[in-house]
């Protein structure tokens, strides 16, 4: 039912736009919401609370991410089945697409904004392209695991210098990799970070690359304004000696929140939302919350923090009060609420609510629900500011 | 309606007619399917040809039997991401999921 109403609304919408003609403003309060199932992508615009355009044809996109170019017209969505696809959102046209391997799982781009970077887990390594056209600049595989299989890569993140940071899954280490040279790529290896790295962050200035671990306690940090003093373990302690309870999904890191000098981050198989200390990398208190965090992400401005929960929690959302570290709201938008996206200063977040064909728009002073738009099964919400901020 | 439809395809397509299914009631099915494509897929893929975890095609599954597939989902893999799914799937009902697994299912 909820999809024929979503498909009625979205045919009065599309129905009165050409497809051929281009809109003519400016696009810093646009977006993109990834349609999951559909393999389609829908461009909105934030402020109306509209969707503008949807773009078809991209392929698998389950775990789909995206990043932005530096004037934030164009969007590069990462697939899941290997497809990268360069879209322009000022015309809601597919402008490039290329299928780049067998299975991916995200993607950066480069500080300049000319080198696109993709990870995959088939056939394991990073593949680079150029950001106007799509063509393969570099191919960079990553370390055998057998005679057929060599590692997955994750937590794929632009650093600054034109560097990609990512981790290896199976093999356990961090490569950086030096793009300077496009036509000589510099990898720089760490080894030995900790077992099975899952997926990884970069904090907001570029510094620090944290890679959570799933095969032991701790998570691997590498300090890439000294990358010569190589990783070293952080959080050690956490989880030791307590009971984890089975993971229906894997947290995500790259929504790491930073609240001043404090981290809020994902308790792995465990309900709760960890406290840390930048810097020193210390635990300074375990929040408790209704599930296992997926994605732990701060308000702009650092006054909230906003989690949502993993299977079969995952028809939750939680608001910790950053100065009293409390719970200050409880929402329950419906099952399915994949992800959010702040608006960049802060004032609304977007909620993706798989199961509803939603996405619903919160008002974050109030903590209420403003408005809902029709997204056929939405996950990850991509608006563009993120063109401007390292690790998005 | 759609996902109806989906199902009776993917019924179809699967073949069923064991003894097996009949024990699963149709709206169960359902919901299972769309657990298998979407809580499994985030880590399997949504069209289960793989990510974190492996693919979960009919060939990929060829080598291990119906019993050890269900005893999989029920129990998890030590020393993976895989996760027991018993306080959500019961033995019959993963036995049922293993089998439309084995056949090839696509959700």
């Amino acid at each position: 039912m909820r999809l024929m109403r979503y498909l009625l609304s979205a045919l009065l919408l599309y129905s009165g736009q050409a497809s051929a003609e281009c809109l003519t403003r400016g696009t810093g309060d646009m977006g993109i919401v990834i349609e999951r199932a559909a393999g389609s992508v829908q461009v909105v615009d934030r402020r109306a609370h509209r969707a503008l355009f949807r773009i078809e044809g991209l392929g698998d996109l389950s775990h789909a991410s995206a990043v932005y170019s530096p004037d934030e017209r164009y969007a590069y969505i990462f697939g899941r089945d290997g497809g990268l696809t360069r879209i322009d959102i000022l015309c809601g046209t597919i402008t490039h697409r290329v299928v780049q391997g067998g299975n991916s799982i995200g993607g950066a781009i480069s500080q300049d904004g000319n080198l696109i970077a993709v990870s995959n887990y088939e056939p394991g390594g990073v593949k680079v392209f150029a950001a106007s056209d799509l063509r393969l600049i570099a191919d960079i595989p990553a370390t055998p695991v057998n005679s057929e299989k060599r590692s997955k890569t994750v937590g794929l993140v632009d650093a600054g210098e034109q560097r990609f940071v990512y981790s290896l899954y199976d093999t356990g280490e961090t490569w950086i990799l030096d793009m300077s040279d496009p036509a000589n790529p510099v990898i720089q290896k760490h080894e030995k970070i900790g077992q099975l790295p899952y997926d990884a962050l970069i904090t907001r200035d570029g510094r620090y690359y944290i890679a959570g671990l799933f095969g032991q306690d701790g998570l691997a940090l590498l300090d890439l304004w000294h990358p010569e003093r190589g990783t070293r373990l952080i959080l050690e302690d956490y989880g030791k000696g307590e009971q984890k309870l089975p993971v229906y999904k894997m947290p995500h890191l790259e929504g790491w929140a930073m609240a001043g000098n404090r981290a809020f981050l994902p308790g792995v198989g465990h309900h709760q939302v960890l406290v840390v200390e930048r810097g020193e990398w210390n635990t300074l208190a375990k929040i408790p919350v209704y599930g296992q965090p997926v994605f732990v992400m701060a308000r702009p401005d650092g006054r909230q923090i906003w989690v949502n929960f993993a299977f079969p929690d995952n028809d939750t959302i939680q608001v910790i009060d950053t100065e009293t570290l409390k719970v200050v709201k409880t929402l329950k938008p419906g099952k399915g609420a994949l992800h959010m996206e702040f608006a960049p200063r802060g004032e609304e977040v977007w909620i993706s609510i798989r199961d509803k064909d939603e996405v619903q728009v919160y008002d974050t002073r109030k903590l209420q629900l403003t408005h809902t738009l029709p997204v056929a099964k939405p996950s990850g919400i991509f608006f563009t500011a993120r063109a401007h901020t390292t690790g998005l | 309606m759609p996902k109806i439809i989906a199902v009776m395809t993917a019924l179809l397509i699967a073949g069923i007619g064991s003894a097996m299914s009949a024990e699963i009631p149709s709206q169960r099915q359902s919901e299972l399917l769309y657990l298998l494509k979407h809580d499994c897929g985030s880590c399997h893929g949504m069209r289960l040809e793989g990510g974190l975890g492996p693919a979960l095609t009919a060939r990929r599954l060829a080598p291990y039997g119906v019993e050890f597939l269900a005893l999989t989902i029920i129990q998890g893999r030590p020393g993976t991401p895989m996760p027991p799914w018993r306080p959500f799937i019961s033995e019959p009902e993963a036995q049922w999921l293993a089998q439309q697994l084995k056949q090839g299912i696509r959700p």
